[in-house]
């Protein structure tokens, strides 16, 4: 299971980084998404993929019942999804308002910055 | 137990980031506010300081979840410093942008927005946490994106899409690099990490270690992946641009020192090479490419990189003398850079420009601000006895110690450049008559004057004082490498002092809690 997963991680690396390297902007954003999804995959499968019980802990334990599936991983991804969600909307406005000023999607022709001012 | 003291410094600014936007169309208002809460900062930054001092190191555990499983707050000497720092450079920055922003739409948004960095930096310097660092990362990431696009014209637009899309890369590393560590070890806490980590196999080591080197090294802007950083700073509103140059790469710098001595250790990460490498060519590259420009703001731009070399090379050299040098370097550059960044804004506002070719002749009409200019200026490029000297001087000897020649050789050649472009500055835009061509200089009111003036001057008599008094400063790195080498009594304190009870614990095959069914 590890292994297939392992796998799913590597293809949509590779796709992403793929797309990454396109001069065109929006073609870039894909990429960007596919590659944070891969890594909060990665999370998800280096928290190892168990079956188990949810991690409830009984009002009169200290511990929940053994047997109980590790919860980290998934409060990890959450933090990260959440966080790459409101880069990825920065960044697609950015991408939108760069469009709109430069007329160009393509990453090579924008070099406004280095004009004089 | 939750200590106030050290949930303080991230949760005032937020406050006031808060308040701030809530105010944003009440100009003075939100100044007030603003100033209240960088001044508050700096008060307790100075309680905490004063605290880690007589008291040791202090620790927090957010809702009494105790480490390794919760999430903690650790001040050491080291974070302590550098949140004190970061509060003066806060109050520094506040104060200027009053001025200096004054005349822009969304004034409020510009403080409310630089508070909550503040947050993300000091959280940063506070955590014991690694998935919590990049938190405390994003946060700092997300409002700089903000600052960079607030009123952005079509170059800032420009330098932001740069800014954005490679920082976005070097997040990403992190996070992946923070996956597979605790995939390997099971843990977050930093602390538990030094006890786990050595248990790893090499290989796994050094591919978790080197991500980390590689995200970290795009934040502190490191040789072949700074490339961001010229490209998008020279547009930035002065004192925007200040409070980066002070801060963000800086934090960068931090997390590299924290990550390769308490979690790796970088002679056993196999980095060390490598990483003298990069020190010497960041250097290197960073004050070629000031020589060859003839803006103010991008010279500076490319001398934040050269002295990121300086930072990299004492961890490099990694002895206790070479990382005292570093964090010596960090707490002299923040306050020099920023100041460095504060007087060109304040040049670029009178003549309207920060074209070298444009200005001239600001010594006849402020000699005062050309005083001023030479303290940071000299201080930089390492003129004894200014605080820029003494950082220099301590990596350098630890080079020479290590018989590191070359990476010696190198930082004192550099040393050499930075005086070339100071002077640079000091001649086109200070001692030559202003250009025919100029524009006359846009006549500035007694007490815009004084807002500028303010934190430039004391950011220059800090200069004057870390030079003069340079003993306690350097106890204080001391005491932090020390303790970053040998980080015995960190671990101690955020684990217990029956911590050995988690270092023997051998790596489950299963991280902890992910018991088989």
């Amino acid at each position: 299971m590890e292994f297939l997963w392992c796998l799913v991680v590597g293809l949509m690396t590779a796709c992403g980084v793929f797309l990454m390297l396109e001069r065109h902007i929006v073609r870039f954003l894909f990429g960007m998404i596919l590659v944070s999804n891969a890594i909060n995959l990665a999370i998800f499968v280096a928290g190892r993929l168990t079956r188990g019980n949810p991690p409830l802990i009984a009002s009169d334990a200290l511990l929940p019942a053994a047997g109980y599936a590790n919860p980290l991983p998934q409060a990890l991804i959450l933090t990260a999804i959440v966080i790459g969600f409101g880069l990825l909307l920065f960044t697609l406005l950015l991408a939108y308002r760069a469009i709109k000023e430069f007329g160009t999607a393509d990453m090579d022709k924008m070099q406004h910055a280095e004009t004089e001012q | 137990m939750t200590h106030w003291l050290l949930v303080m410094p991230v949760f005032i600014p937020l406050l006031t980031a808060t308040a701030c936007a809530f105010s944003f169309r009440a100009r003075a208002l939100s100044s007030v506010i603003s100033w209240s809460g960088a001044l508050a900062n700096l008060c307790i930054a100075l309680l905490l300081i004063q605290q880690v001092i007589s008291q040791g190191l202090q620790v927090t555990a957010f809702g009494d979840w105790q480490a390794p499983f919760g999430i903690v707050f650790v001040a050491d000497l080291l974070s302590a410093s550098m949140v004190l720092i970061t509060a003066i450079i806060g109050v520094a920055i506040v104060l200027y942008s009053t001025t200096d922003l004054r005349s822009k739409p969304f004034y409020g948004i510009y403080h409310s927005l630089i508070h909550a960095l503040l947050a993300g930096v000091m959280g940063s310097f506070l955590t014991g946490d690694i998935f919590n660092l990049y938190v405390f990362f994003e946060v700092m990431l997300i409002t700089s994106f903000g600052l960079m696009v607030l009123n952005a014209n079509k170059q800032q637009v420009d330098a932001a899409v740069k800014y954005v899309v490679l920082n976005l890369i070097s997040t990403m590393v992190f996070l992946l690099a923070i996956g597979l560590l605790y995939g390997a070890t099971g843990t977050l806490n930093m602390a538990d990490l030094h006890a786990k980590v050595p248990l790893l196999p090499d290989t796994t080591m050094m591919l978790i270690s080197g991500l980390f080197l590689f995200g970290f090294a795009i934040k502190a802007s490191a040789f072949p992946v700074f490339s961001w950083l010229p490209a998008s700073y020279h547009h930035l509103p002065s004192a925007i641009v200040a409070l980066y140059a002070a801060l963000l790469t800086k934090v960068g710098v931090y997390a590299l020192i924290r990550v390769f001595t308490i979690v790796f250790d970088l002679v056993d990460s196999g980095y060390q090479p490598l990483l003298i490498v990069i020190a010497g060519l960041t250097m290197l590259t960073g004050v070629l490419g000031a020589a060859s420009q003839f803006h103010i703001k991008r010279i500076l731009s490319f001398h934040i990189i050269s002295q990121i070399g300086y930072m990299l090379m004492g961890l490099a050299i990694y002895t206790p003398l070479a990382i005292t040098g570093a964090i010596f370097y960090i707490i002299h550059h923040i306050i020099v850079k920023a100041n460095l960044f504060l007087i060109g804004g304040f040049l670029q506002r009178r003549q309207g420009s920060d074209n070298l070719r444009e200005l001239g002749g600001a010594y006849r009409s402020m000699p005062w601000l050309a005083l001023l200019f030479l303290i940071p200026a000299f201080s930089l490029a390492g003129f004894p006895p200014l605080s820029g000297f003494w950082g220099k001087f301590l990596v350098i000897k630890a080079s020479l110690q290590t018989d590191a020649y070359l990476l010696a050789a190198t930082a004192l050649f550099v040393g050499l450049m930075t005086i070339y472009s100071m002077t640079k500055i000091w001649a086109e835009a200070f001692w030559k008559p202003l250009p025919d061509n100029a524009a006359a200089p846009i006549p500035l009111t007694r007490m815009e004057n004084c807002l500028y003036i303010v934190p430039i001057a004391a950011l220059a008599v800090l200069t004057i004082l870390i030079g003069l008094l340079v003993e306690p400063i350097y106890q204080l790195a001391e005491v932090s490498a020390t303790n970053l080498l040998n980080p015995q009594p960190y671990i101690n304190a955020v684990l217990g002092s029956d911590s050995t009870a988690y270092s023997t614990l051998t790596i489950p095959s299963a991280p902890a809690g992910g018991t088989q069914p």
